[in-house]
């Protein structure tokens, strides 16, 4: 950190403030403000956060800055004439990277107002439960008669209140499984601190020797853990995923009487014309009207090669524009859309994966009747054993019910979960479904896209050039926004080049770049419009002389690492690509897969995957494309990389944010290691059960002993959470 | 056994204090960026204007 970023302290804090208070309320009264948020990946100090703040506030128009470094986000007030571009680019010279966020999209208003409403519950249950602790110990002690019936009175008078308030959450639940005449494991807890509770105000007012106030709170606390837990986690893998789909809001150009404007996608009718820059997506399916450029469909298909569009082409939304600005008109819009005929699939299959049982559904489901016919067996046992002693049977009962209940086993899962996610989470692998860590784990296959998926999506230039014909090349690309153009560039800057001067380069859209070198003509372009025979190269014409450029798709980083690491996991790996067998089978060899299918239609994806779950398969899908949307949604679980659009992430039980492929088998790891964690954390819990099970039943449970067993079994399961690797 | 007449509601208003201190906590949303205000306490300057 350099010095000069953290200026000495100010004589006094007010002579700083005094000013920039009245500057912000000066430009508070100035109406017509917006707010702006701003996703800031890079921040991560807090000489970041200066800079940033001090940064935005020094410029005049900017009205408030404030930074989130947990969310990596900055809250930015201004006027509403100044564009995001402005504060982007201004950031930029900051030093910082920066995205506008689509405000609507990123409301989570619902999502923040639960998690601050279970920590307030978390929050009350921990007080009430040391305090009840605390006056218990006197109990345990020792204390008799009168004593013992005063820390009764008050462990009542601050257990009751909690009770009814923290535990609330189990309440609702519980009741919205009886309601529908289903156990889940609510109803045990439910009961527990019910029972519990009322039982122990019972033998406080009939001056009785065991009162459970403790064990009662222990249980509503504990249990709010793990469920907080369990919010925490899912809450930044949903805000996480928000922002990627607030990162690119849906508007299209419409071409309006005044020109051109920006509008929300929801507006745009069939018969509208709107406008495509090159750069930009295809808003809507429609069909071309005016211009002519290239388009980039490797989302919808999985070719790698442009596509030349001209009047009278059909596009459909998704597409990417390279060169020219195109004029389209809507022929379907919204639900008509291909991508929307997409999102029905992934709806569906949404529904199949719900249906999956989690190992904590399959443990509650023998768990809860268990527990209550346990407590109802000792509670007749005992009826019977003291010949009809209500009170006595009632609080054996109690104690089998509060030592029975899922304590452990409603902190075994979610514990693990939150470290297993928060591991992952910093690797760049974002978990999105509730179960996709478990499902993770049993995968025994994996089928992989190509296109976007374990290529860049981007070409990269093979053919040797000689640096002088190179340079033409370079010169002529630079002022170019394809792809190609950039990669001939990019080639170009680690060689060392000649310079050459090519003057009046003019770029025919969805053709090529022309220019003159020493009044020669020179082009770059698609064969058909030099004229020369060849399908998906690129030719360069210095004046008649040919030469024929060949471009492959650059491999993601850790493709290689990837790939050979789940051969050494034993897992099968299947290539699965709509693009050209060329490509495809060069691909493979590559990286040593054996296994591949070239010019896949979405469909036949989608057919493979359902043949391979028929055969009994749990398959890991991964691919970024619209192609790979039927087949992510069909597989068991499925991974898209952050680059993908956001019908294909919405499609994918995770995202991986990380740009480095290799980062999945990180993440295969660490389901497994948290699979084995929660596992053993029944096997705790089962052995904890049977040990005290029976101590209870025959009556020798004591509040005491209940209160350690309950502390103890919960520490030792979220501490072996922690060995999640 | 007097004494617990006085330090049992002492105890008792303790804890209290303790947890209105947390219900302030959650009011005034102070974990909503725990990260920054971690990184903030290091500044040498003084925050002048922190979120509302």
């Amino acid at each position: 950190m350099s010095t000069a970023e953290y200026p000495g302290v100010a004589a006094c804090p007010a002579c700083v403030a005094t000013p920039i208070a009245i500057r912000r309320a000066a430009k508070d009264a100035t109406e017509g403000s917006r707010e702006l948020h701003l996703s800031l990946p890079t921040i991560h100090c807090a000489a970041c956060i200066q800079t940033v703040e001090r940064g935005l506030l020094a410029r005049e128009e900017i009205e408030d800055a404030r930074v989130n470094l947990t969310r990596k986000r900055a809250t930015v007030r201004v006027p509403a004439t100044t564009s995001d571009e402005d504060v982007v680019a201004f950031i930029a010279s900051l030093g910082y990277e920066a995205t506008p966020l689509d405000s609507a999209t990123l409301s989570v208003g619902e999502a923040d107002r639960s998690a601050r409403d279970l920590a307030m519950r978390l929050g009350v249950a921990g007080f009430s439960m040391m305090n009840v602790m605390l006056l218990s110990v006197a109990v345990w002690s020792g204390a008799t008669d009168a004593t013992r019936d005063l820390f009764h009175w008050l462990s009542a008078l601050i257990a009751l209140p909690t009770i009814v308030f923290s535990a609330r959450p189990f309440y609702t639940s519980a009741w919205r499984a009886l309601k529908v005449a289903h156990l889940n494991m609510d109803v045990p807890i439910t009961l527990a601190i019910l029972l519990a509770a009322g039982m122990s105000l019972f033998e406080t007012i009939s001056h009785g020797d065991h009162a459970y106030f403790d064990a009662a709170l222990s249980l509503t606390f504990f249990l709010l853990a793990g469920r907080y837990l369990d919010q925490k986690m899912r809450s930044v893998a949903r805000s996480a995923a928000t922002e990627l789909a607030a990162m690119e809001a849906p508007t299209a150009l419409r071409i309006g009487e005044n020109g051109a404007e920006t509008v929300s996608l929801k507006a745009v009718s069939v018969g509208d014309l709107l406008l495509v820059q090159p750069g930009g997506r295809v808003p809507v399916d429609g069909e071309v009207v005016g211009g002519a450029s290239e388009l980039d469909r490797a989302f919808l298909t999985g070719e790698t090669d442009p596509v030349a569009v001209s009047v009278g082409t059909e596009v459909k939304a998704g597409e990417v524009n390279l060169t020219g600005a195109l004029q389209i008109r809507a022929t379907a819009v919204g639900e008509n859309t291909l991508l929307h005929a997409l999102a029905d699939l992934v709806s569906m299959a949404e529904q199949a994966k719900s249906k999956y049982n989690s190992l904590a559904d399959r443990a509650a489901r023998i768990y809860a009747p268990l527990v209550h016919i346990l407590a109802f067996a000792a509670f007749v046992f005992w009826l019977w054993m003291t010949g009809g002693d209500v009170r006595h049977a009632m609080n054996i009962a109690v104690a089998v019910l509060i030592i029975t209940c899922p304590c452990a086993l409603g902190l075994a899962v979610p514990a693990v979960s939150t470290v297993a996610s928060g591991r992952l989470f910093k690797a760049g692998l974002l978990v999105k479904h509730a179960t996709a860590l478990e499902r993770l784990a049993e995968i025994d296959e994996v089928v992989f896209d190509k296109t976007g998926t374990l290529t860049k999506g981007t070409p990269q230039l093979i053919t040797k050039l000689d640096p002088q014909v190179h340079a033409i090349a370079s010169a002529l690309a630079q002022g170019s926004g394809h792809p190609r153009s950039k990669a001939i560039v990019a080639a170009g800057r680690d060689l060392d080049l000649p310079s050459v001067t090519v003057t009046d380069i003019t770029e025919q859209p969805g053709m090529g770049v022309q220019g003159l070198l020493d009044g020669r003509a020179v082009r770059l372009g698609r064969a058909e419009w030099i004229g020369v025979e060849g399908e998906s190269t690129t030719i360069l014409d210095i004046d008649g002389q040919i030469f024929a450029l060949q471009f492959e798709d650059a491999l993601r980083d850790g493709a290689a690492e990837l790939i050979a690491g789940l051969k050494a996991m034993g897992m099968p790996v299947t290539l699965l690509s709509g693009d050209t067998t060329a490509a495809v089978s060069k691909l493979a060899d590559e990286l040593l897969i054996t296994d591949w299918q070239a010019g896949v239609l979405p469909q036949d994806k989608a057919e493979v995957l359902r043949e391979k779950a028929a055969q009994g398969k749990r398959v890991l899908m991964v691919g970024d494309g619209l192609n790979d949307v039927g087949a992510l949604a069909l597989a068991h679980v499925s991974i898209a990389p952050a680059s993908a659009l956001e019908a294909t992430r919405v499609a994918a039980d995770m995202v991986l944010v990380s740009g480095n492929l290799s980062r999945i088998i990180d993440g295969i790891r660490t389901a497994k290691s948290a699979r084995s964690r929660i596992l053993e954390n029944f096997a705790v819990a089962a052995v904890y059960n049977m040990i005290a099970v029976p101590i209870a039943f025959m009556g020798f449970a004591t509040p005491l002993a209940a209160a350690i067993a309950m502390s103890s079994s919960s520490i030792i399961v979220s501490v072996n959470a922690l060995r999640t690797k | 056994m007097e004494v617990l007449s006085l330090l049992i509601p002492v105890s008792l208003c303790l804890g209290a204090v303790g947890l209105f201190g947390f219900f302030w906590t959650m009011r005034s949303k102070q974990y909503e960026d725990p990260d920054g205000d971690a990184a903030r306490i290091l500044r040498t300057d003084y925050d002048d204007h922190p979120a509302d």
